[in-house]
């Protein structure tokens, strides 16, 4: 199991709107053992607002943390937030691509006295990390209380599965998928598990946004979810926060909790709740922990095809 | 068709997007505008988009409401058979409407230069806070509504009361002030 310190790039909302991620990483990381060190004076990534506007600024802006992480003699940064991770990951990328653009860069950070050479840093988001780095049979293995009986739908968002960052199939990931059998709860299917939450939609066609929150929620759902995990402060908070504003628009009752991977961790590593951050979310998440129970559920046997169905190949188990 | 200053609006397109020149094999499949969240809400499908880019209808491409409403999941991205940036290609285009004056969603400029005030400024950006800014600003009738998820956000303890600030400011200004002045050195040429 890894021990070491990782440089890290908290971002903004990890910053104010999101203790919950924040405490249960920090906590999850003094459990497992590794370290957490915030890059010295890192600024925002720029979200998606200022790429779309204002295109050779933002790759400075995002340029700008890779340069100080450099110096700081950084060949890695763990980063929770996919938007962050995205940002950062595609400066570095296409810095190297498209050598203009990276001399363009570089000369805007010179004005800083800055410099950085692309593949310098890797750029890895934190549920890529705890689960390649610490490993699935080491949480396994911590897992003093398995999530026994919860079934989880494991959230990706858009942006950590597409081909610019390919931590994962970009259609149909399912590493979280693993990371969450691995803690004891069933993994339930979830077709839109990498369908975007609307981002900042919510602050320009809320008609737009909301129609895209209330499918992914209805989606796992329609799954059997308990809850939903994210590994992202903007889906967490469109998920959560509107939550009840898409139920009105739609006319529907969910009132699935919204969770970070972080806290999905730490509830079987046995940390408690209030030490994870719940308590923080919209939409009560403590039922999730009444639901947990002490030994694992018998496994569901796939319901046998009824004798008239059509004369299909069984699928292997 | 010739656009004023001798190149085709598909030329500047391409132009202005890393990658952007795979733009000519597009293939008006509609994969992109079937996998869009925002499809839609949208004007025109991003396969549209791309088929009036090649026809120059600069007019209807630049007060689109299609870039507007691009949320950036890069889900066309993903599916194009073709590799074309999709999701950069927007983002050039919500640059060449603001550059020409010619976006026809305020308020969604409106929203990123918000942002980007905050981001230029301070260094950091300050998600409750410009949500609260931006609806005071633009939309007064909204920050009653808002005003409630603001006290459910505080409650809970999710509502930061002052945005952060890095240090080294001034560095990070002198970056993007020369990054702004070769991007714009770049557009006259
Ligand atoms: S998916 Fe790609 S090739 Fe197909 S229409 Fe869209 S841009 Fe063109
Ligand atoms: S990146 Fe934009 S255009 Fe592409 S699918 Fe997503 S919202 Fe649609």
């Amino acid at each position: 199991m890894s021990t070491k310190t990782y440089p890290y790039y908290p971002g903004c909302s990890m910053q104010h709107d999101n203790h919950a991620y924040a405490a249960s990483s920090i906590a999850v990381a003094k459990a497992l053992g590794f370290g957490l060190d915030e890059i010295n004076d890192w600024n925002c990534c720029g979200a998606t607002e200022y790429f779309s506007v204002n295109r050779l600024p933002a790759y400075s802006l995002v340029a700008r943390n890779l340069a100080l992480a450099a110096d700081e003699g950084a060949t890695e940064v763990v980063v929770p937030c996919s938007a962050c991770y995205f940002n950062l990951h595609k400066t570095d990328k296409n810095m190297g691509k498209y050598p203009e653009l990276g001399a363009n860069v570089n000369k805007a950070l010179a004005a800083g006295n800055l410099h950085y050479d692309p593949g310098t840093i890797k750029v890895r988001h934190l549920v890529e990390m705890v689960i390649n780095d610490i490993g699935l049979d080491t949480l396994k293995e911590r897992a003093k209380r398995p999530l026994y009986g919860l079934k989880l739908a494991a959230y990706y968002g858009c942006l950590i599965a597409r081909p610019e960052s390919a931590l994962d199939d970009t259609e149909q990931p399912m590493m979280m998928d693993k990371m969450l059998e691995a803690l004891g709860a069933k993994a339930t299917p979830f077709a839109l598990k990498t369908f975007c939450c609307g981002g900042h939609m919510t602050q320009i066609s809320e008609e737009t946004a909301f129609e895209m929150i209330h499918k992914i929620i209805k989606n796992a759902a329609d799954g059997g979810a308990d809850a939903i995990v994210t590994i992202c402060p903007m889906c967490q908070l469109n998920l959560d926060v509107y939550q009840s504003q898409a139920n009105r628009r739609f006319g529907s009752s969910y009132e699935i909790p919204v969770l970070y991977f972080t806290q999905v961790i730490g509830l079987a590593l046995g940390l408690k709740p209030k030490d994870l951050g719940f308590g923080q979310e919209f939409v009560d998440a403590k039922s999730i922990v009444s639901k947990i129970q002490e030994s694992p559920p018998p496994k569901e046997r796939p319901a046998r095809r009824p004798k008239e169905a059509l004369p299909m190949p069984a699928m292997p188990e | 068709m010739k656009a004023k200053n001798g190149t085709t609006l598909f030329d500047r397109v391409v132009e202005a997007t890393p990658g952007g020149e795979l733009l000519a094999h597009c293939l008006q499949c509609g994969s992109c505008g079937g996998s869009c969240p925002s499809g839609p809400d949208m004007d025109h499908t991003p396969r549209g988009i791309f088929a009036l880019i090649n026809a120059g209808l600069e007019d209807e491409v630049l007060s689109s409401n299609t870039p507007w409403y691009c949320v950036s999941c890069y889900a066309c991205t993903a599916r194009c058979p073709q590799q074309i940036p999709i999701t950069d290609i927007m983002y050039t285009l919500k640059e060449m409407a603001i550059h020409a004056g010619r976006y026809d969603h305020p308020q969604a400029a409106k929203f990123s230069e918000t942002f980007i005030g905050f981001v230029e400024q301070r260094g950091r950006s300050f998600e409750a806070g410009l949500a609260t800014r931006y609806h005071l600003f633009h939309h007064p009738e909204n920050v009653v509504k808002l005003g409630m998820m603001g006290v459910g956000m505080m409650r809970r303890n999710r509502l930061a009361l002052r945005p952060a600030s890095i240090k080294n400011t001034e560095q990070l200004q002198k970056i993007l002030a020369e990054a702004k002045s070769i991007a714009a050195k770049g557009r006259r040429s």
